[in-house]
């Protein structure tokens, strides 16, 4: 039979053939359909008006809808699409909706799913927002996908995908203290361009990768999207199981799926783990790569810690282990990616202070969880970059207006390097706090 | 219903490499619903609001889309570099183009999702390239291009480009989606 690697494996039983090879065009199965309220309604739109309006989903147990985008404005049609996803989960009696003002509420859908565990080893996850590849740190085939093609599976369960070649990133060595999962992403990114993967499957390997925190793979993985890859992947490991395995509430069996001896990458780099710096994404592209040290004393107007890359608890944890006892010196907004992580916050402590209070002792803000500024949203959003200011950020995008103005600066980076810089109101490297 | 037509005709406005998603529609207007047809419209007015004004219509930039207060541009085109549609998966994107009565976009290549969603939603023809036209045409010429040759023409300055075949998405296009096109396969029932 032949070799195939993790991503082709999981796309060849979905198709149910023994084997499938890149390039090539499939149906498959899928296991969870994720939409939000920014998606949802056109999602749903597309749905009705294709499978007719009294049509019934494929499958209850397999649509999850997480609103987390436009939570906390005034906006009224944003209010709006929230009613829709209400109306809709409620007509198709729906079981797995968070839904705003309940106990149910989430945040980021990315974090959210696999908290609520909706993501499994060797499974296929396609979600209405480009990010759903972060679930490929456990071991899924998780990838992003617009509305047609969701209400497309919404009715029938099923999509068409080509097959993309696999890269493979191994990362040797374990990572010093001053270096996260962000700064290796953000590496990788530089070198290959935020077009380097495009049409490809990313699969991360080494020590380097099988010595991260759950959380700090999902980091990984997350960013994929921004080389343009299909998908990220990391093999499931115990960490991953123990993870799952207390996550898997409706006790899903699941079946983990290797990369085969001898399956093929289209292309394949190694990284000495040790040999790394911080790195920061310069504006107004993702591959804009430079390292923290080489952009000391560069001003900065605001910082912001949250997002789906860089607003779980280990991100907070290490921001805040850098900030205990400083104050920062410039606006530094803290947005926890779910209630979860918020609860965390509270309760996480460092030197017997909460994580919370280390960040309102530095003078930083607190919002609630949600996307909140990383994708900008309406002019009322918590963090958001009205005017054309200097921001560090450890969310994933620091294309042209992604954050809000149009001609405002976005550089992208670690917690570490902007807490550092938060502390320091320039662009500064974690090291100079970690001696 | 197919957007694919045998000759498209009209004005090009030019954009350089990785123009994202949130250029192409920002953030702050997708809370219009595209399932609603006065929705639908809206994305239009907003269409590649969120280019810079140096980068908006090359080579010389700083030329608006359209006026602030129409839905519909004057241009049929849009030609650009490499990675057209990359980061967000929102398909408001392709929306926002077919609503400002782009017909035909031209690029190096495209960003996976942005690609799928112009395909499947049947939105416009995306078109890849090996030249790079992006500095080849400049803003306001008349093209014209013959689908089935993939001959573009530059009205304007008489040169002829040809652009690369659609491939294997050609029959999606041509069934006008993938709902119409898995109908047709019967993996759909009609
Ligand atoms: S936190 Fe940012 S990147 Fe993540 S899902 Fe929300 S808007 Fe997208």
């Amino acid at each position: 039979m032949a070799q195939m690697t993790l991503t082709e494996k999981i796309l060849a039983k979905h198709a149910g053939v023994p084997s499938v090879e890149p390039g090539q065009n499939i149906w498959i199965d899928v296991d969870i359909l994720m939409t939000h309220d920014v998606c949802g309604p056109g999602t749903i739109g597309v749905f009705k008006k294709n499978f007719g309006p009294k049509a019934k989903v494929w499958d209850l147990n397999k649509v999850v809808i997480i609103p987390d985008h436009y939570i906390f404005t005034a906006d009224r049609m944003a209010n709006r699409n929230v009613d829709i996803l209400r109306e809709f989960v409620k007509e198709q009696n729906l079981p797995y909706f968070y839904d705003v003002g309940t106990d149910k509420y989430k945040g980021v859908c990315h974090i959210a799913l696999p908290e609520e565990g909706h993501t499994r080893p060797g499974e296929v996850l396609l979600g209405t927002d480009s990010h759903t590849c972060t679930a490929g740190a456990f071991g899924e085939f998780a990838t992003g996908i617009g509305n047609t093609d969701a209400g497309f599976v919404m009715g029938c369960g099923k999509l068409w995908l080509k097959v993309p070649p696999t890269m493979r990133f191994f990362f040797e060595g374990e990572l010093p203290p001053y270096l996260m999962a962000k700064d290796l992403i953000l590496a990788v990114i530089g070198d290959i361009g935020c077009d380097g993967a495009t049409y490809q499957a990313m699969e991360f390997d080494g020590p380097g990768v099988f010595s991260l925190n759950i959380e700090e793979r999902m980091t990984l993985c997350n960013m994929v999207i921004e080389a343009g890859g299909k998908n990220g992947v990391i093999a499931p490991d115990q960490t991953t199981f123990d993870f799952i395995n207390s996550r898997n509430k409706s006790k899903l069996p699941y079946t983990p799926v290797y990369t085969d001896p001898g399956a093929k990458f289209c292309f394949e780099k190694s990284y000495k783990v040790g040999e790394l710096q911080p790195v920061v994404a310069k504006p107004h592209s993702p591959d804009n790569k430079a390292f923290a040290r080489e952009l000391k004393g560069t001003k900065i107007d605001r910082a912001y810690i949250g997002s789906c890359t860089g607003g779980k608890i280990t991100d907070f944890k290490a921001a805040a282990a850098l900030l205990n006892g400083h104050t920062v010196k410039v606006d530094t907004f803290v947005v926890p990616a779910t209630t979860e992580v918020a609860r965390g916050l509270k309760t996480e402590k460092i030197n017997g202070k909460t994580l919370e209070q280390v960040f309102l002792d530095a003078g930083a803000k607190i919002g609630e969880a949600s996307c909140a500024a990383c994708l900008g949203g309406p002019s009322d959003t918590f963090g958001r970059l009205n005017q054309p200011i200097r921001c560090i950020s450890t969310t994933n995008r620091n294309y042209p207006g992604r954050m809000g103005h149009k001609e405002a600066e976005v550089f992208l980076a670690s917690p570490l390097t902007v807490a550092a810089s938060a502390m320091t109101g320039t662009i500064t490297d974690p090291r100079e706090f970690l001696s | 219903m197919s957007k694919i037509q045998d000759f498209f005709q009209g004005k090009a406005y030019v954009l350089g490499d990785n123009i994202d998603t949130d250029q192409i529609i920002p953030a702050q207007y997708l809370t219009y619903n595209p399932a609603i047809p006065e929705e639908y419209k809206q994305f239009g007015k907003y269409a590649l609001s969120s280019v810079p004004q140096a980068q908006a219509g090359l080579p010389k930039g700083h030329i608006p889309f359209h006026t602030d207060d129409e839905f519909v541009s004057p241009y049929k085109f849009i030609v650009a570099g490499k990675n057209f549609g990359c980061g967000s998966s929102r398909e408001h994107a392709p929306v926002a183009l077919d609503a400002a009565g782009i017909q035909v976009v031209i690029a190096q290549f495209y960003a996976r999702i942005f690609f799928r969603n112009v395909v499947n939603g049947g939105y416009l023809v995306p078109f890849e390239t090996g030249d790079r036209l992006c500095e080849k045409i400049c803003t306001g010429d008349e093209l014209r291009l013959e689908t089935a040759a993939t001959r573009l023409i530059n009205l304007t300055t008489q040169e002829v480009f040809l652009l690369k075949p659609l491939g294997e998405v050609a029959p999606i296009l041509q069934a006008g989606g993938i709902f119409p096109y898995a109908r047709s396969m019967g993996m759909l029932k009609s």
